[in-house]
C-alpha cells in the first residue's frame, strides 16, 4: 500500500504521468485521423472536399460518390472477385499450413529437422521476384487466381507458430483418442484443431488479410485488367491526379475527388470489420504459438 | 577374418533399408498429411532457387534455362559498374536507415511510454488504435497520402504548405519524397512493432520494481535499470532481423509512390528488378540484382547474429 503510494508521490512523477497520458492520447488520435477525415470526405460534397482543408463531419451530407462507385460494373467485379479469391484463398492456405505444421510438430517424425531447417532458410534467402515470376509463368498460373494464392500458400513464421502451438498441446488427448483407433487424420480432425481454434482464427484473418491487401501479386501476375482485383482499381483511380498522365493505363478521364475517398474506404471496411476479431485473438495466439520449443 | 568383414556391411545395411520402410509404413499419415506443403515449399521456394541460376546465364526463354547461353558473373559485373547502381545504393540506404534509425527507436519509446501508463483503458484504447493502421494496405495507405497532400485542397498539403511556406507539389517532388516514406512508415507499423516489446514488458517479475522502489530507486532509474535490460534480447533479435533487411526497402510502399518526377531519389533496389526484369523482360540481368541483394541480406544476417553472440547477447541461431 505504503509503496504503491510511493510511486504516485513525487512531483516529477506526477508530471511525468499528465504528459505521458497528453502523449499517448496525440499518438492514438493521430493513428486515427487520416482514416476518419477520408471517412467524411467520402459523404462530402465535390465543392466541400476542394474548398474545406480538413473536416471530421461534413456540412451538408450526400452518398453520390459511393452512388457513382457502385453504379460502376468493373468496380463491382473488382470487389465481388476480390471477396471470392480472400475466401478461397485462406482456406487453400490455412489449411496447407495446419497440414504441414501437425507432422511437424511430432519430436519423433524421421526427417523433421531437416525440413524445420528447410523452412527457416526460407525465411533469410529467397530467390526473389524474377525467378519466382517465372516459376508462375512456367506452371500456367499467370492471368489466373491461383496467382495470388499458391505463390504464399505457407507464411514460415505462421507455419513455425502452428507448430509450436500443436506441440504444446497435452499428449495424453492424442493417447487416448489413438487408444480408442483413431488414425493421425482423425486425431488431427476431432482432437487437434478443436483445441486450436483460437490460434487458427488469427492465422486464417492473418492470411485473409494478406490476400485483400496484396498489391504485388495482381501486379506481376495479372496482365489481364478484367481480372484485377480491388486494390489494383483502387490504385488505378487514387493515383489519377499526383501522377502524370503516362503513368496511367487508362484513358478515362480523372475522377472526381470524392470518388477517390469512397474507394479508399471500401477497401478498408472489410479489414475494420475483421480488426475486432483479429485484436482479441493476435497477441494471446501469437504469445502462445511463440514459445520455443 | 576376411569372410567375416565382408559378410558384416550387408548385414549393417540392411536394417537401415528396412527401418527406412518401417518408417514409411510407420508415419504414412504423418507424410500424407505433410504432403501438399512439403510440394508447395518445392515449388514455389525452392524451385525458384534453382532457377535463379538464369543470373549467370543469358536467359532467352524460347531455348530454355538449360539451351541459354552460360556468362558466368556478366550480369552481376554489368550491374555493379552500371552508372545506376550508386544512386540505387544510396536510395535504398538511406530508406533503411530512416527505418532503423527513426521507426525502430520510435517504436521502442512508444512501448515505453505505454508501459509507464497507469490507467488502464486509455492504455488499452491508445493500442486499439495504433495497432489499425498495420492492416491497411499500402494502396489504401498511398492513396490516403495522395488525399491529404493533394496540392492546393489537401490537409496536410496546407497544413505544411503554411508551414514551411512553399507551394510544391509534395507528392511528385524528390525533396519529399523521403520525408513521406518515412511519415509513412512510422503510421503504418509504430503501433504494431509496440506488441512485441509489451508482450516481453509483460515477462518482467513486477517484485523487481517493488525491491527497486525500496531501495529508492526513482523512476527513471526503474526503467533504466530494469526495463531496458528486460527489452534488451528483444531489441537484438529485431536488430539482427532488421540488419538483413536492409537492402529490402518494402516493394509495394516505394513503388506505390514513386513516380516519374521523383525515380531520382525513389529509385531502390527492389523496383529496380521490377522495371528491369517484368517491365523490360531483362530476366537474367534483373535475377542476378535480386541474387545479390538476398546474398548481401544472408551475409548481414549471420554478421549481426555473430556480432551479437561476441558481446554476449542471445543470437537468434
Amino acid at each position: 500500500m505504503s509503496t504503491t503510494h510511493k510511486r504516485f508521490n513525487t512531483r516529477a512523477g506526477r508530471a511525468f504521468d499528465v504528459l505521458n497520458v497528453a502523449v499517448l492520447t496525440g499518438v492514438g488520435l493521430l493513428a486515427i485521423l487520416p482514416f476518419l477525415y477520408v471517412l467524411a470526405g467520402s459523404f462530402a460534397t465535390e465543392l466541400e472536399i476542394t474548398t474545406r482543408p480538413f473536416f471530421l463531419w461534413p456540412n451538408e451530407f450526400t452518398t453520390a460518390s459511393y452512388a457513382s462507385i457502385l453504379s460502376s460494373d468493373v468496380f463491382v467485379r473488382a470487389f465481388a472477385t476480390t471477396v471470392v479469391v480472400t475466401f478461397v484463398g485462406t482456406f487453400v492456405q490455412l489449411g496447407l499450413t495446419a497440414l504441414m505444421a501437425y507432422p511437424l510438430a511430432k519430436p519423433d517424425l524421421p526427417g523433421r529437422r531437416t525440413i524445420l531447417s528447410l523452412v527457416v532458410f526460407t525465411m533469410v534467402f529467397s530467390a526473389g521476384m524474377i525467378p519466382t515470376f517465372l516459376v508462375v509463368k512456367d506452371l500456367g498460373l499467370l492471368d489466373t487466381y491461383w496467382a495470388l494464392i499458391l505463390p504464399m500458400a505457407i507464411n514460415p513464421f505462421s507455419l513455425i507458430i502452428i507448430k509450436n502451438f500443436f506441440q504444446q498441446l497435452p499428449h495424453e488427448l492424442e493417447e487416448s483418442a489413438k487408444i480408442d483407433g483413431a488414425n493421425e487424420l482423425q486425431v488431427l480432425w476431432h482432437v487437434i484443431l478443436p483445441l486450436s481454434k483460437p490460434v487458427l482464427a488469427t492465422f486464417a484473418l492473418f492470411y485473409a488479410v494478406g490476400i485483400w491487401n496484396d498489391y504485388l501479386s495482381p501486379l506481376l501476375y495479372l496482365s489481364d485488367t478484367s481480372k484485377w482485383t480491388l486494390q489494383m482499381i483502387l490504385r488505378q483511380v487514387t493515383a489519377a491526379a499526383s501522377l502524370s498522365a503516362d503513368e496511367m493505363a487508362t484513358d478515362v478521364p480523372p475522377p472526381a475527388q470524392g470518388i477517390k475517398f469512397a474507394v479508399v474506404i471500401i477497401a478498408t471496411i472489410p479489414v475494420l470489420l475483421a480488426y475486432p476479431f483479429l485484436q482479441k485473438h493476435f497477441a494471446k495466439g501469437m504469445l502462445i504459438g511463440s514459445v520455443k520449443g | 577374418m576376411t569372410t567375416a568383414l565382408e559378410a558384416d556391411p550387408p548385414r549393417v545395411r540392411k536394417p537401415a533399408r528396412r527401418r527406412l520402410r518401417q518408417d514409411v509404413v510407420r508415419y504414412r499419415w504423418l507424410f500424407l498429411l505433410m504432403l501438399p506443403g512439403v510440394v508447395y515449399f518445392a515449388l514455389f521456394r525452392f524451385w525458384p532457387m534453382y532457377g535463379a541460376r538464369i543470373a549467370f546465364k543469358n536467359y532467352i526463354p524460347f531455348l530454355g534455362i538449360d539451351g541459354s547461353e552460360w556468362v558466368g558473373f556478366a550480369h552481376f559485373q554489368a550491374f555493379l559498374s552500371n552508372p545506376d547502381f550508386p544512386r540505387l545504393l544510396v536510395n535504398t540506404l538511406v530508406i533503411a536507415a530512416l527505418s532503423l534509425f527513426i521507426a525502430f527507436p520510435l517504436t521502442i519509446v512508444l512501448a515505453l511510454l505505454l508501459n509507464e501508463l497507469r490507467l488502464q483503458i486509455l492504455k488499452r484504447t491508445v493500442q486499439t488504435l495504433v495497432y489499425i493502421p498495420h492492416f491497411l494496405s499500402w494502396t489504401v495507405v498511398v492513396s490516403i497520402t495522395a488525399l491529404l497532400f493533394a496540392i492546393d485542397t489537401g490537409p496536410l498539403w496546407t497544413f505544411f504548405a503554411g508551414l514551411f511556406g512553399t507551394d510544391a507539389n509534395m507528392l511528385a517532388d524528390p525533396d519529399w519524397f523521403r520525408p513521406l516514406v518515412l511519415m509513412q512508415m512510422v503510421w503504418k507499423d509504430t503501433g504494431w512493432g509496440t506488441i512485441i516489446f509489451l508482450a516481453a514488458l509483460a515477462g518482467v517479475d513486477q517484485e523487481q520494481y517493488e525491491a527497486a522502489i525500496i531501495d529508492g530507486a526513482g523512476r527513471w532509474q526503474r526503467v533504466w535499470n530494469i526495463t531496458i535490460p528486460s527489452i534488451l534480447p528483444t531489441i537484438v533479435v529485431l536488430l539482427i532481423l532488421h540488419t538483413g533487411q536492409i537492402l529490402n526497402t518494402g516493394f509495394e510502399q516505394i513503388y506505390l509512390m514513386s513516380n516519374s518526377l521523383n525515380r531520382t531519389v525513389a529509385d531502390v533496389f527492389d523496383t529496380y528488378v521490377y522495371f528491369a526484369g517484368i517491365e523490360q523482360g531483362a530476366y537474367s540481368y534483373s535475377t542476378a540484382v535480386g541474387l545479390f541483394k538476398a546474398l548481401v541480406g544472408l551475409v548481414l544476417i549471420f554478421g549481426t547474429n555473430w556480432l551479437a553472440k561476441r558481446f554476449n547477447q542471445q543470437g537468434i541461431f
